[in-house]
């Protein structure tokens, strides 16, 4: 690792000015992607700056149906809050599948969306459920939030702060994890809104990140049942391959996700 | 046996420093003014170096130096070596090309070193190193053994035209391809033993202090076997004489195998200290480790399994192309020849056996002994081809297995190996019994209830351990002998101390030497020490490897052992004015057998050193030392059984049980026994199931080179073990022992894999049998 100077910030405002003093300075929440990064000596920071001890980036709050979730809140809080369990209890099942209990216990929901790992288990909640990405500047749809591959919509300096979504009527998430690094091979959040309309994410498989299934959401939205995702053909084109799953494996495992996911919600 | 002798479940001694992080590895060890050492590595798999700039990185704070592989030349340090000579079947010796610490002309995989930064911090070091600018000629590369092989393929060393090291073989051809002819029943398969890297939980390190006063050198270092590390320090890349190096391999942190050998890294710092004038550390990280410790297996193999119409073998005929990497490592001859084709017998009673093996260089790191080393190889193509067999003649494959044991010892093979003792079918019906073969049916009806299928497979494997005798190892190669050397002293208040060439990695030496000694004298287990690991201490010794630290280690303790106990009964019998031969030692005394006469064995000890009283002429102290040279090999064998569910949905595996039941002989320690087959179970699963090194094929980057693409076996993965022991002591070695440190990762593979094919009904599966694979496999035959 290379030196690098730690900065605790109080407030959002302190933050970005921490951060704006220097051209390479950059935020930190759990470090659980970063600072390995650092280790490993294909990121150097000048100066760190530690979003964790934020007031308002914390916690979790449930108001009638609006959920709000602060960016600095840990995998495992999501995953243990009693009022979370209570207004989407598929959303606390996917960050209790996040890695080890270690990493639970640092890394953030505001860390894992803003790094937007192809493989990431969270985009796809947040596609999903239609979340609403709470940056000190502005509020961005999931939708237009992530881009593309550790790709997203924050400009430069640009903190996520919370994120915020309707709890559904039903949603479910299923994941296959990569045996080596355990991270999503494919992971597929079904929600089903108030209103009865349905999405479909998928992360882990896209050859360009998290992406909603045309075809699943409609199969869905017609017949809300494990049996109608089988039907749905996923076309393996727009698919990742690697060393461990080829797009055609993939293709099968969103399918396979997608029952599950549909069969736990 | 009391309750700390031999066959107690004595909890180990050396936990407690191990659980309360309190060990002292070689990366814990500090001196004044010591420094860091980065390398500088290739970037590239094949390359010819055009320059190297280091006047950016010498000018880098903190940079003391930056050294190069031409200094070491003009320094003299000799090349690394192979040290086991295979001819192949024309005669001509096995072709070597030369493998330089550092590398001034050619590097041949990524990783090589290119240039090395000794500097204040370990962070200056890698600043620097990261600032030395190296041009390079990129050169096609080849990853892949069998394309090595190739016409028109890269060729890595002058030496070794066509990159063939070897082309070698054993048996009787003429009368193998005989039988084939004349069999009612053949069995073909490839079978491609996937390469694994070790991961020992300690990365390797290594500390060079040189003394200029003394011209004297010494080496912290994380060696298997450190006396063999001061030899060929000393012997072939002169570093220094023997008396003017002394190595201490401390607390190790796991080895496999893969801390047998001398690296470059070690011989490097110790030079780099003189040639600086600092003592110089360097200390692996994960990723180094990945691209630089030798690899295991890379066997691509074809088989012909020949039976007579009454189901019994005939003959078996193997083809094994071994992928050795850029460079010949220390032992890598000898394990896809002597510690592989002569276990290709296995449990089985075979007229006729031929092997052929070619070793073909690569540009990858080198491959090397891994837990188990040739017999993981030789079980798995020997094993999985029996069960297919089993599948096509439509026999049980229990029953296929009974029809040819071997059931009478000794037994001369077709390939050089004399078993000495077993029992197969013991092991066998225990496995069995303890898997409920027979419920098996009723398990995949209500897993197909489920919609998993279910499957179920066994393995019965051979292996051999305590490579030797000296003079036989000698004749088919090897550069070494293969004893094992003890001291056993006696304090004057009648503490142990136990020095012995062999080295505890892991495997719980300071217990179960210890026991040896409480069995022996009735002393506690804790006035019992055992020295180990310091050339300074332990005159010589052969190491740890081969699991020999219980079959050749342990016996020499027990030859030193005998020797105390005549002086010790001397003493005693002349301190009682009795007969020497009817003194006994019973419960840390020294009796007159049938009297109430006794010395306490601490009043004995004493009496050997105040030496007021000694018998005449008999010299003062209580000291002993031997050295053990086995009369041959021990052979472990056993039968394992696993039984998995596949999901065929996703193609993943569930474990769902294992058992193991092996004959290691007599067990000096049931529990570090259990742990020991317990950790080789794992590493076997991880063969089978996880585990796999990929390099890009064109371009020679290492594809897994983090966990985060190569699967270690982890918790979850493993079932719970299902451990039993049949014993048939070992004839050959006075405490019956036979080695159990590697037969959990020899024979587990295959079980595994012909759980996996039974359930999927497709034998065309290779290692490992990951998520996609199987999913693939399951498809091919619902198709
Ligand atoms: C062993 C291991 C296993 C893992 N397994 C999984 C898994 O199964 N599934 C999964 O989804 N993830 C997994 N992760 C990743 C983990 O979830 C990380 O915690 C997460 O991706 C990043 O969150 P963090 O809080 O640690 O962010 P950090 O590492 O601190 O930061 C990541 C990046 O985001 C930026 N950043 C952080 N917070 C903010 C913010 N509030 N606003 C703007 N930018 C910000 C940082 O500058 C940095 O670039 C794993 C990680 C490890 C180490």
């Amino acid at each position: 690792m290379y030196a690098t100077n730690y900065h605790r910030a109080s407030s959002v405002a302190d933050a970005v000015k921490l951060q704006s003093s220097s051209d390479e300075a950059k935020y930190v929440s759990g470090g659980m992607t970063l600072i390995p990064t650092m280790k490993q000596r294909l990121a150097a920071p000048s100066d760190l700056v530690d979003l964790r001890h934020i007031a308002e980036m914390k916690g979790i709050s449930v108001n009638g149906s609006r959920v709000r979730i602060g960016a600095a809140t840990t995998h495992y809080e999501v995953s243990t809050s009693a009022e979370l369990k209570a207004a989407c209890p598929a959303i606390s099942h996917l960050a209790a599948h996040i890695g080890d209990p270690h990493v639970r216990h640092m890394g953030t929901i505001g860390g894992s969306i803003a790094n937007n790992d192809p493989a990431a288990d969270y985009p796809s909640a947040m596609l999903a459920l239609g979340a609403t990405i709470v940056t000190n500047a502005r509020e961005v749809a999931a939708e237009d939030f992530f881009t593309g591959l550790f790709e997203t919509a924050l400009e430069a300096g640009e903190i996520v702060v919370a994120v915020t979504f309707d709890a559904p009527a039903k949603a479910g998430y299923a994941k296959f994890p990569n045996p080596a690094s355990r991270y999503a091979m494919a992971g597929v959040f079904v929600a089903k809104a108030g209103n009865g309309s349905v999405r479909v994410a998928v992360t882990g498989a896209g050859s360009n990140g998290v992406f909603r299934h045309a075809g699943l959401e409609a199969a869905l939205a017609a017949n809300w049942s494990a049996d109608a995702a089988s039907g749905v053909d996923v076309d393996a084109s727009d698919l990742l391959s690697d060393l461990h799953g080829s797009a055609e494996y993939r293709a099968n495992l969103v399918k396979v996700m997608a029952k599950r996911a549909v069969a736990a919600a | 046996m009391g309750v700390e002798g031999i066959g107690a479940r004595v909890a180990r001694k050396e936990d407690k420093r191990f659980l309360m992080g309190q060990g002292k590895y070689t990366d814990d060890m500090s001196v004044p003014g010591m420094c860091y050492a980065a390398f500088v590595r290739s970037p590239h798999a094949h390359a010819k170096i055009r320059s190297i700039d280091i006047s950016a990185a010498a000018d880098m704070p903190g940079v003391i130096g930056v050294l190069n592989g031409k200094q070491m030349l003009d320094d003299g340090i000799g090349n690394l070596i192979c040290g086991w000579m295979i001819h192949s079947k024309d005669g001509s010796p096995m072709k070597m090309g030369a493998w330089r610490p550092i590398a001034h002309d050619t590097v041949r995989y990524v990783g090589d070193a290119v240039a090395v930064v000794v500097a204040d911090t370990m962070g200056e070091a890698r600043d620097a190193a990261e600032a030395v600018v190296v041009e390079y000629d990129v050169l096609p590369a080849v990853t892949d053994a069998v394309k090595a092989l190739e016409a028109g393929q890269p060729q890595l060393h002058p030496e070794a035209p066509g990159n063939l090291i070897y082309d070698w073989e054993i048996g009787d051809g003429a009368a193998t391809d005989a039988a084939i002819a004349a069999a009612a029943h053949v069995t073909e398969m490839k079978i491609v033993n996937n390469r694994l890297a070790p991961n020992p939980m300690e990365p390797r390190a290594a500390l060079g202090i040189y003394d200029s006063a003394e011209d004297h050198y010494t080496c912290y270092t994380t060696s298997q076997n450190p006396h063999v590390a001061r030899l060929v320090m000393s012997a072939f890349y002169n570093v220094a004489p023997e008396n003017k190096l002394r190595v201490i391999a401390p607390d190790v942190g796991g080895g496999f195998g893969s801390k047998i050998y001398i690296y470059p890294e070690e011989i490097v710092c110790l030079w780099a200290s003189k040639r600086t004038g600092v003592p110089v550390k360097w200390t692996s990280d994960r990723t180094e480790a990945f691209l630089t410790d030798a690899h295991g297996r890379d066997h691509v193999s074809t088989v012909k399994m020949a039976f007579d119409a009454d189901n019994r073998v005939t003959a078996l005929k193997v083809d094994t192309i071994a992928n050795f990497g850029a460079y010949m490592s220390l032992f890598s001859s000898a394990v896809p020849t002597y510690l592989y084709a002569t276990l290709l017998s296995g449990q089985y009673n075979f007229p006729a056996i031929h092997a052929n093996v070619r070793a073909v260089y690569t540009n990858t790191v080198a491959v090397d002994a891994y837990r188990g080393a040739g017999r993981p190889e030789a079980t798995y193509l020997l094993e999985r081809t029996m069960e297919t067999a089993a599948r096509e003649l439509g026999v049980s494959p229990a029953e296929l297995r009974r029809i040819n044991f071997i059931r009478s010892f000794p037994h001369q093979t077709p390939v050089i190996m004399n078993y000495d003792a077993g029992d197969y079918e013991a092991s066998l019906e225990a496995a069995m019994k303890a898997a409920d073969w027979a419920g098996f049916p009723a398990r995949k009806a209500e897993a197909a209830g489920r919609g998993m299928k279910r499957g179920i497979g066994m393995s019965c494997y051979i292996e051999a351990c305590g490579i030797a005798p000296s003079a036989a190892v000698g004749s088919l190669g090897a550069g070494v002998g293969l004893w094992e050397s003890a001291e056993v002293r006696v304090n004057a208040v009648g503490t142990v101390e136990v020095l012995t060439g062999s080295h505890s990695h892991g495997q719980g030496h300071e217990t179960t030497f210890a026991q040896l000694v409480a069995d022996r004298f009735g002393v506690p287990l804790d006035s019992v020490s055992i020295v180990h690991g310091d050339t300074d201490k332990v005159q010589m010794g052969m190491g740890t490897y081969g699991s020999r630290s219980g079959a050749v280690g342990m016996s020499a303790v027990v030859k030193a052992l005998d020797k105390v106990e005549t002086k010790a009964k001397k003493i005693a019998a002349h301190l009682m004015e009795a007969d020497e031969s009817d003194i006994v030692i019973e419960n840390g005394a020294l009796k007159v057998a049938g009297t109430d006469k006794s010395v306490p064995w601490f009043q004995m000890a004493l009496a050997a050193y105040t030496a007021h009283n000694l018998p005449s002429g008999m010299e003062p102290g209580l000291k002993e030392g031997a050295f053990y040279d086995p009369a041959n090999f021990t052979f472990p064998a056993g039968c394992y059984i696993a039984e998995v569910e596949v999901d065929p949905d996703t193609g993943k595996t569930k474990i769902v049980q294992f058992v193991a039941a092996d004959d290691f002989g007599n067990i000096i320690n049931p529990m570090i026994v259990e742990g020991q087959v317990h950790g080789g179970i794992a590493q076997g699963i991880g063969q089978a199931l996880l585990e796999g090194v990929h390099y890009d094929p064109e371009t020679g980057q290492l594809l897994t080179a983090s966990y985060m693409d190569y699967t270690m076996p982890r918790a979850d993965d493993l079932p719970s073990f299902q451990v039993s022991h049949q014993i048939t002591p070992c004839p050959n070695n006075p405490l019956g022992i036979k080695g159990c440190g590697e037969a959990g990762a020899i024979g587990s593979p295959p079980a595994l894999m012909n759980a996996i094919t039974d359930a999927i009904g497709n034998n065309d599966l290779t290692m490992p049998a990951t998520p996609q694979k199987v999913w693939a496999a399951a498809r091919a035959t619902a198709n």
